[in-house]
């Protein structure tokens, strides 16, 4: 019998990790994105990306949405010690491949480069309705939105065209048709 | 127009509006005009301690055996910082805490000034929430919810840190008391449903046990006697976390005593086998459940909970109750008599094969051990103390470590809120200034601070405070000169390589009683023992009591790590057998 050298059990059958989008609700005041930043990196659970702004100045109140990682028993967790948290309205959570989810991340990007390399460029991010936010004769700047992985993808494609910069968004995600996030 | 009112003013206000008789704090810079109030407020007086984190400890002893909020009041940087301690403590252990910080003044917050630190970024994690003021409006609103957010619900610790300079700003005052009700975070969500669903299982059972923690200590008075209810009702066996104890009789027959890796051979056994498991206002700690793989693994489980994130957080419970534990057995009580008027009687033959099987793990007699006529045991210096004390409506505090274990297994407790210990943070240091806050609260009563010679020495300036204040509390050091559960754990887990829990040089503790202004007692043998406990009972002021016990003592049973319920090492005997077969085998 091999006695474990520890204080602590050893930890037991780890579950399949899905990925999850969690919107949040909260009062737009001073420390509540830390509070609850602070709860995810206080608990061990990860944030892959995170969005937030004000979305209703009348009442004050701001969105946010993180996309984490987890078992259901994680994620479960997650939601209610959101929930505990005092400038917290409510908790909404969906899967990643949720199909009556719309989830949306912002990429602007700059490509420094000749005529043909821009123009490759802005053709590349053709599917991802490319804005072309400022251009000289040397370079563009192109905004696209798109899921995480296609950005990821265009990214790739883009460097032989002369990508110099990226500035990303955390994804934001919204029900589609009449029903909104309860 | 209405007259206006500092900031100072506000806080006593808000304190008065709720009732506050006593507050635990150290001046400094940043509160000073707080201080400088206190002298217009007759109805609040205010303890002064000598170390924060003993204002801290000593508000948790207060509010756990008065069933009130504490208040601490302390100044900004080094008296925030030694404050974390007890806040987190409190956090883990659920007590109702309210700390008003002082802050540099506003223009100054960010410029490093002198005592000046991020109180709010660094308490965040060990509060329920927490408050900088900015506008001297806010104030009384603040400092309401303060109280609301601290007291209702899960209950926890919350701070309200107050720059300088509100301090001294002028408003108008609106009593908070009479507005409505705000939202707090409260969850009392269960329906009949659920509750008969638990009945249902409840009269399937074969095999049911009870497991309640300090839920139940928190939901108030009322709670211990609807369990004590509950269980003469259901005839059900009941065992408690180490915060649960008290509020059910220690020394009634239904009582398994306490479970977990210290607790009693029967208890722990039964939450192994059995086939109902009611966990009313306890979190499935780790302590507890010993292996999660293997936690009782034939049973159905129900968890009962004011605090919707404790379910399902470390054990996958088939009912879960979200609510307030006295409402919820309320309900199950009501339900139970209507539905199945004599589920005792029925229930008693359905049970007997289980009773049976508990008796037969009780004979072993788990928290047995070997005495001696020549050095005090430890666990035979607290039956002592239980038996002359337990006539007495006795408060009992303890530190952390062996001593907490023993006392938590040998003194029996009847009532709730007479058991205060760090069970969930285990901060050593805990029992000396929480008992300077439960004799404030109970002046009369004799209280006791079980301790071992390390911990109590980590806040034994409160001695100072205990003195000054005229309380006579009793701290009952058992004194094996180790750090007593490191020196187990090294010698059951790393080849008795004792690395630094000795103390090599500790003090005379009488002497150091009457330093302090106190009467100090040694007992060396078990012959004294007697005598010198009823001479520390019979003094009226307070009293250190070193009794010098084994040295070498464990504390069992235990489950050792990552091992389930049912694989417990009983003890010295057990441990012996096990030695021998080993030997055996390599003579072989």
């Amino acid at each position: 019998m091999s006695k474990p050298k520890s204080a602590y059990s050893i930890p037991g059958k780890k579950q399949k990790s899905d990925t999850h989008v969690i919107v949040v609700w909260v009062d737009n005041e001073a420390g509540v994105l830390a509070r609850v930043v602070g709860l995810f990196s206080g608990r061990g659970y990860n944030i892959e990306s995170l969005a937030v702004a004000e979305v209703d100045s009348k009442l004050n109140i701001s969105r946010i949405t993180i996309v984490t990682t987890g078992t259901p028993q994680v994620i479960e967790q997650i939601k209610l010690q959101l929930g505990k948290l005092v400038p917290v309205h409510k908790v909404a959570d969906f899967m990643r491949g949720d199909k009556k989810i719309i989830f949306k991340e912002m990429a602007l990007l700059k490509i420094v480069g000749n005529n043909i390399r821009r123009k490759k460029a802005i053709k590349f991010c053709k599917k991802f309705n490319p804005v072309v936010l400022d251009k000289t004769n040397k370079s563009v700047v192109i905004q696209i939105t798109a899921l995480r992985r296609e950005i990821d993808t265009i990214m790739n494609d883009l460097k032989k065209t002369g990508l110099v910069s990226v500035s990303r968004t955390g994804a934001v995600a919204m029900t589609r048709g009449a029903e909104v996030f309860k | 127009m209405s007259k206006l009112y500092s900031g100072a003013e506000i806080v006593f206000k808000c304190l008065e509006d709720q009732d506050v008789e006593y507050i635990f704090g150290y001046p400094g810079g940043a509160v000073l005009p707080i201080y400088d109030e206190l002298k217009n407020h007759e109805s609040i007086k205010h303890i002064l301690v000598r170390h924060e984190q003993g204002a801290g400890h000593a508000a948790e002893g207060y509010a756990r055996s008065s069933g009130k909020p504490g208040v601490v009041l302390v100044t900004s940087g080094p008296g925030a910082t030694n404050a974390v301690t007890a806040l987190t403590d409190a956090y883990m252990d659920s007590i109702p805490l309210v700390c008003i910080s002082g802050q540099v003044p506003t223009h100054l917050i960010g410029t490093d000034a002198f005592q000046e630190c991020d109180t709010t970024g660094i308490t965040r994690p060990c509060t329920k929430h927490n408050w900088l003021v900015k506008d001297v409006k806010d104030l009384s609103k603040i400092i309401y919810k303060a109280f609301e957010v601290a007291t209702t619900g899960r209950p926890g610790p919350v701070l309200v840190d107050i720059p300088k300079d509100i301090q001294f700003q002028k408003t108008k005052y609106v009593s908070s008391i009479k507005r409505k009700k705000l939202n707090g975070k409260i969850h009392n969500k269960f329906n009949q449903s659920e509750i008969d669903q638990l009945v249902k299982l409840m009269v399937n059972s074969s095999r049911p046990i009870l497991y309640t923690g300090g839920g139940v200590i928190n939901s108030g008075p009322k709670a211990s006697e609807l369990l004590r209810e509950l269980v003469s009702l259901t005839g059900f066996p009941i065992t408690s976390t180490l915060q649960g104890l008290g509020s059910y009789p220690g020394d009634d027959n239904q009582f398994l005593g306490m479970l977990g890796m210290h607790g009693t051979y029967e208890a722990n056994n039964a939450m192994h086998d059995c086939d109902l498991m009611i966990n009313i206002g306890a979190r499935f700690d780790d302590r507890i459940t010993g292996k999660i793989d293997e936690f009782s693994p034939k049973s159905k489980k129900v968890h009962i909970d004011i605090d919707p994130s404790s379910i399902n957080k470390n054990v996958k419970v088939d009912l879960p109750i979200v609510g307030d534990v006295s409402e919820v057995m309320l309900s199950v009580i009501k339900t139970l008599k209507k539905k199945n008027p004599n589920f005792a009687s029925s229930n008693k033959e359905k049970t007997s094969k289980w009773w049976e099987k508990i008796s037969e793990w009780r004979s072993v007699n788990s928290l047995n051990f070997i005495n001696s006529d020549k050095t005090i045991k430890p666990q035979h210096a607290i039956q002592r103390l239980y038996e002359l004390t337990k006539d007495k409506d006795t408060y009992i505090t303890t530190e952390v470590g062996q001593h907490q274990m023993w006392a938590a297994q040998h003194y029996k407790f009847n009532k709730p809120n007479r058991w205060m210990t760090s069970g969930g943070l285990g901060t050593m240091g805990y029992g000396l200034p929480a008992a300077v806050g439960v004799q404030i609260a109970h002046p009369d009563k004799l209280v006791v601070d079980i301790a071992g010679e390390a911990s109590v020495l980590m806040t034994i300036q409160e001695m100072s405070t205990a003195v000054q204040y005229n309380l006579p509390i009793k701290i009952f050091i058992l004194n094996n000169e180790y750090m007593g559960m490191v020196r187990q754990w090294q010698e059951l887990l790393h080849e008795k390589n004792y690395s630094e829990s000795y103390t090599a040089a500790l003090p005379d503790f009488v002497k150091l009683a009457e330093a302090y202004g106190c009467v100090g007692i040694r007992a060396k043998t078990p012959d004294e023992l007697d005598e010198k406990i009823k001479e520390m009972i019979n003094v009226n002021k307070p009293v250190i009591f070193d009794c010098l016990v084994d040295k070498e003592e464990n504390c069992f049973p235990m489950i050792p790590s990552g091992k389930p319920h049912n694989q417990m090492l009983l003890g010295p005997n057990d441990q012996k057998e096990n030695k021998i077969t080993g030997k055996g085998k390599t003579l072989v």
